[in-house]
């Protein structure tokens, strides 16, 4: 076998493997007319969260919910309504838990400033702190500590010489 | 003393908003059907395939739909829960999800059948509508069809004393008004 067969070869293997976990993994593959619906199909998927296993995605849960859900995003796109109809009717029944970016309104304040809020709070209380321990402005030294000063430099240096 | 005061006090508060958090079920998540009338359907009635069910067949009158299946272990864990709701005169109806007939007819001949009536959901399609998103889930209607509160999980000796019947006697007195 040649070089450029082998590789051939070993490249075929590689993709049927993989093509093997996949199914073993038990995804469905969901045919779109064109790759825009299956874009926006893969798109939404990944924003919707699963209820069941609430730290996966739709696109990534094993659920059966999630593959639920799934059927439905697959079925709404395939049949040309747009992201917010789709949004709209996951919200409309499952609540704006299932979205990982929840809309910002009086419920969700805190969760969206909660991190700007927690950084200015930080940045203010260093700023605080910054301020209370600086530095004393130099002052000059009146004429009695620059007596005790000198004194004692000549002695310093006395010393040295002696030894 | 005095300079650890505030770390000490933010250090409380931060355990007490952790201590709440970890109180609540992440697993209940808030029904926007709340305070909404009832997602309709039209489908078969679990017992006679050829007679169909509705909402219209539930409404004018407070009533729980209990939302099982024959594969759920909890949902016979509950079920005498939903015989004492009946017992007491609570209509109760069913939702059976995502269930094979015969399954769903023998449990019900097994542990007895204390439902109004039981629609098939074979697929989930009514499930999806109701928001359901795992077994059993139970919502009280009003008299006017409206969904007033939704018990996620099995109904147990507290929840249908302090949650379920108290709302019941209330939505009723709600409706005679």
């Amino acid at each position: 076998m040649t070089p450029a067969r082998t590789l051939r070869t070993a490249l075929a293997a590689l993709a049927l493997a993989w093509a093997a976990a996949a199914m073993a993994a038990g995804t469905t593959y969901y045919r779109f007319d064109n790759a825009r619906q299956q874009a926006r199909y893969d798109r939404l998927t990944e924003e919707l969260r699963c209820l069941v296993c609430q730290g996966e995605s739709i696109a990534d849960s094993h659920a059966d919910l999630a593959k639920d859900l799934r059927d439905q995003v697959h079925e709404m796109v395939a049949a040309g309504k747009t992201d917010r109809q789709v949004i709209d009717f996951m919200v409309d029944r499952y609540g704006n838990f299932i979205l990982y970016r929840p809309p910002v309104e009086p419920a969700t304040w805190l969760l969206w400033g909660g991190p700007f809020l927690l950084l200015c709070l930080a940045a203010a209380v260093a700023l605080a702190r910054a301020r209370r321990s600086r530095v004393e402005p130099v002052r000059a030294l009146d004429e009695e500590e620059r007596r005790r000063l000198g004194d004692a430099l000549s002695r310093h240096h006395g010393r040295q010489g002696r030894s | 003393m005095k300079r650890f005061a505030v770390p000490v006090i933010v250090f409380a508060g931060l355990l007490a908003l952790l201590a709440v958090g970890l109180k609540l079920d992440p697993r209940r998540v808030p029904s926007p059907l709340i305070g909404k009338p009832a997602p309709a359907f039209e489908a078969s009635s679990l017992h006679d395939p050829s007679r169909q069910l509705s909402l219209a067949d539930l409404h004018g009158k407070v009533a729980l739909v209990n939302v099982w299946a024959s594969w759920c272990a909890s949902c016979r864990q509950e079920h005498p829960y939903v015989r004492e709701l009946a017992r007491r005169g609570v209509p109760v109806y069913g939702i059976d999800y995502k269930d094979a007939r015969a399954d769903a007819v023998d449990w019900l001949n097994t542990l007895g059948n204390a439902y109004v009536a039981t629609v098939f959901d074979p697929r989930g399609r009514i499930g999806l509508d109701w928001g359901v998103y795992g077994v059993p889930e139970t919502f009280v209607l009003d008299a006017n069809g409206v969904v007033r509160h939704k018990h996620i999980g099995a109904i147990d000796d507290r929840s249908l004393e302090d949650e379920i019947l108290p709302l019941v006697r209330r939505l009723r007195a709600e409706a005679t008004k």
